[in-house]
């Protein structure tokens, strides 16, 4: 160890395996993963945003699961939420969906509208 | 490096592993190799989270849900619904950590750590203590990095100083001004002590320092090394401490390894390396004096002082001597500012402390908290109050070198001052709390009986003089007190206060003197009524059954050991004092409540 570029590659490469413990404010992905969400599909989506924001070394950004919240039959439901923003709704998310939701909606801040709760009701 | 979306920390400090967190963190990977989920939950076994009672204790984020209480069997549970659905499994949820309208709380708002304020236990309880690159992700060795190649040696003096902190171990002498006196002597060796002979009974804060973030420690020792010049060092920890001796050797290693410790650290010309010894658990060795003599493999003795060890310690070197919590404030404030570290306490103790709370006490176990917080905060905002609905006593702070304060003091600001104004003492941070049920008497003589044992025998007033007050408590104990024993109590501990060799002696008569301060009236009823208001001394009990309540079922004659219950069938019975041993089992097996002690 010689220099402060050393110690700082170590500290980015573990960074993101601690980050979860680390108090911050960065985006929430939120996956519903109850039994109607894991049915529907939700564990390869969320599986596929867990791997888009690694790929993208996205370093604020965590990807939770949450249960059930009631509407099961549009499953499965993805909450974002971008720090000081309101909550965004994705319905029926499929994991050829998540790359765009990723690079729109998390990297420029402009949510997919087509695949949102709002655009299903109509 | 994979990116996980879900962290379970399991608690390993020593008390949740003593309850059996190793077999949950066992199960926790088996569970989830079974379930597929290797690559997107991590377990990390972590230090302590302080919350012991509560132990053994998991926390699993992002969610931040805090499980207490969990057994083996409860982990599948935390897989199969937690971990797979997401649904937090609330019933193995801390009490408290729930809000009114049935969300989680983070774990920040938790009424345990709500008022606390963790500097030195910063990453116990969040970093995985056998992992050095988890260290380095919280900043660690970044401060080390800074005194080498961005500060002269007086700066870094200048810092600590500047900072205020004060000697965590007991005495609370200031940290910068330490490390000045070594850094004047010049000498072409000196070294760099760490105490960790954590010694007061119920005291834990080191040991969890070691367990939970060994790293700090040995990142501040190295930077405590440049400031006075020295490139050695020596750990000496209590061989008790297997789980902490273990994960300091580890972080050694791993130290060494990245060229952290040993040679030219992070390309300067400065060289450091830490050496372990192990202590045998004599109290005394946590004097400073002892603990070199203790390295040196002389025996563990104190000597007088001067000349102090700044000048010559450890083999004839100049030396500095810290605590381990001491350390653990260091790189921080070096990373910091000293103005962050001096913002927080109050105007002569700076920082926080962590306290090992103990004794009556619903929430056991490890709190940290800015110097100033009141001892009702701490003992009932964060521990919770005394349990079963008991009346709070007394509070004893500093081990057996502190006081025990009562009900009237519980708004005294916790600080070094303030606590040696009202008659004990900070200590290393130990705090045992007692309810009605304790008898003072009996705690002064718990705590003698401690320090006569432990005392080195170098001098005579802690040698004999403390024996002596030993028997006279004993005596008083025993309802065999005298009128004047009080009085003769006092004669001794000032004389052994003044004249005591070190540490120990000049501070073992605390617990009587304090005790005699502020329940000189439990003294008194137990010499000139040889009565034990609190019921606890054995010789002064007498046992009686209430014939009104007595229904003759002869349980209690049955039981008793000695045969001092006598009675027929259906009537009531009697004990006979002569006989009686005074061993309780009559009013355990009594179903009707009859049998008083007093």
């Amino acid at each position: 160890m010689k220099t402060l570029a050393e110690l700082e590659a170590i500290r980015q490469k573990t960074l993101d395996s601690v980050n979860l413990r680390r108090e911050h404010e960065g985006t929430r992905v939120v996956v519903g993963m109850a039994t109607c969400g894991i049915a529907a599909g939700a564990r390869p989506v969320m599986l596929a945003f867990v791997e888009e924001v690694k790929k993208r070394n996205l370093s604020n950004v965590t990807v939770a699961q949450t249960g059930c919240i009631g509407m099961c039959r549009l499953e499965p439901m993805v909450e974002i939420t971008l720090p000081g923003q309101e909550k965004v709704t994705y319905v029926k998310v499929n994991p050829s969906m998540v790359p765009r939701i990723v690079t729109e909606h998390i990297v420029n801040g402009k949510p997919v509208t087509e695949y949102t709760i709002g655009a299903q009701d109509q | 490096m994979n990116l996980y979306r879900s962290t379970v920390l399991v608690c390993g400090g020593t008390g949740c592993t003593s309850s059996g967190s190793h077999n949950i963190l066992e199960r926790f990977e088996t569970l989830i190799q079974e379930n597929g989920l290797e690559n997107e939950v991590m377990v990390v076994r972590t230090g302590c989270f302080g919350l012991c009672e509560a132990g053994p204790v998991v926390l699993v984020y992002p969610e931040g849900s805090f499980y207490s209480h969990v057994k083996v069997e409860d982990v599948d549970e935390i897989v199969s619904e937690h971990l797979i659905k997401g649904r937090i499994v609330t019933r193995l949820l801390q009490k408290g950590s729930i809000d009114e309208s049935g969300a989680v709380k983070a774990l920040d708002d938790v009424d345990f750590y709500q008022k606390q304020r963790r500097l030195a236990l910063r990453n116990c309880g969040v970093i995985d203590p056998e992992n050095i690159d988890e260290y380095i992700a919280f900043d660690g060795y970044k401060a080390l990095y800074k005194v080498l190649n961005e500060m002269t040696r007086e700066e870094v003096i200048d810092t600590i100083k500047k900072s205020g902190l004060r000697g965590r171990g007991g005495a609370g002498f200031p940290t910068g001004m330490k490390w000045q006196f070594a850094y004047n002597y010049d000498n072409d060796k000196k070294y760099v002590c760490c105490n960790a002979d954590e010694g007061d009974p119920g005291a834990f804060m080191d040991r969890s320092v070691l367990e939970g973030d060994p790293h700090v420690v040995l990142e501040a020792m190295a930077i405590a090394a440049y400031a006075i010049g020295s490139d050695e060092g020596y750990i000496y920890v209590r061989a008790e401490y297997p789980i902490a001796v273990k994960r300091l050797q580890i972080a050694i290693e791993q130290a060494r390894a990245y060229g952290l410790l040993g040679e030219g650290i992070f390309g300067t010309n400065f060289n450091f390396n830490v050496h372990i010894r192990l202590g045998a658990g004599a109290f005394v060795c946590g004097e400073e004096t002892a603990l070199m003599a203790s390295i040196e493999g002389l025996r563990g003795e104190p000597r007088p002082r001067p000349p102090f060890p700044a000048e010559k310690g450890l083999f004839q070197k100049p030396t500095i001597l810290n605590n381990v919590e001491t350390y653990a404030n260091v790189p921080q404030i070096i990373l910091n500012g000293w103005e962050w570290f001096s913002s927080i306490g109050t105007e002569r103790s700076k920082g926080t402390k962590v306290f090992a709370l103990g004794g009556k006490i619903n929430n056991t176990g490890l709190v940290e908290v800015p110097m100033g917080t009141t001892l009702r905060e701490i003992i009932y905002d964060i521990g919770g109050g005394c349990p079963n609905g008991k009346k709070f006593k007394a509070v004893q702070t500093g081990g057996p070198s502190g006081g025990c304060l009562p009900a009237n003091l519980l708004d005294t600001p916790v600080d070094y001052d303030n606590l040696i104004a009202a008659g004990s003492m900070m200590g290393s941070g130990g705090m045992i709390v007692m309810d009605e049920d304790n008898c003072m008497v009996d705690i002064a003589r718990f705590f003698l009986d401690f320090t006569v044992d432990e005392s080195c025998g170098k001098c005579t007033p802690c040698r004999i003089g403390m024996r002596r007050m030993l028997e006279i408590l004993n005596r008083i104990c025993e309802g065999k007190g005298k009128d004047g024993d009080i009085e003769k109590l006092e004669t001794l501990a000032q004389n052994i206060k003044n004249t005591a060799l070190c540490g120990l002696g000049q501070t073992a008569p605390n617990p009587v003197l304090s005790t005699l301060r502020f329940f000189r009236d439990e003294y008194e009823a137990h010499i000139y009524e040889k009565r034990c208001p609190a019921g606890v001394c054995h010789k002064l009990l007498s046992y009686t059954i209430d014939p009104a309540k007595c229904k003759g079922c002869t349980a209690c004659a049955r039981v008793c050991p000695a045969g001092a219950i006598s009675g027929s069938v259906k009537e009531p019975h009697v004990i006979d004092k002569e006989k009686c041993l005074k061993c309780g089992a009559c009013i355990e097996k009594c179903k009707f409540g009859a049998i008083s002690k007093k």
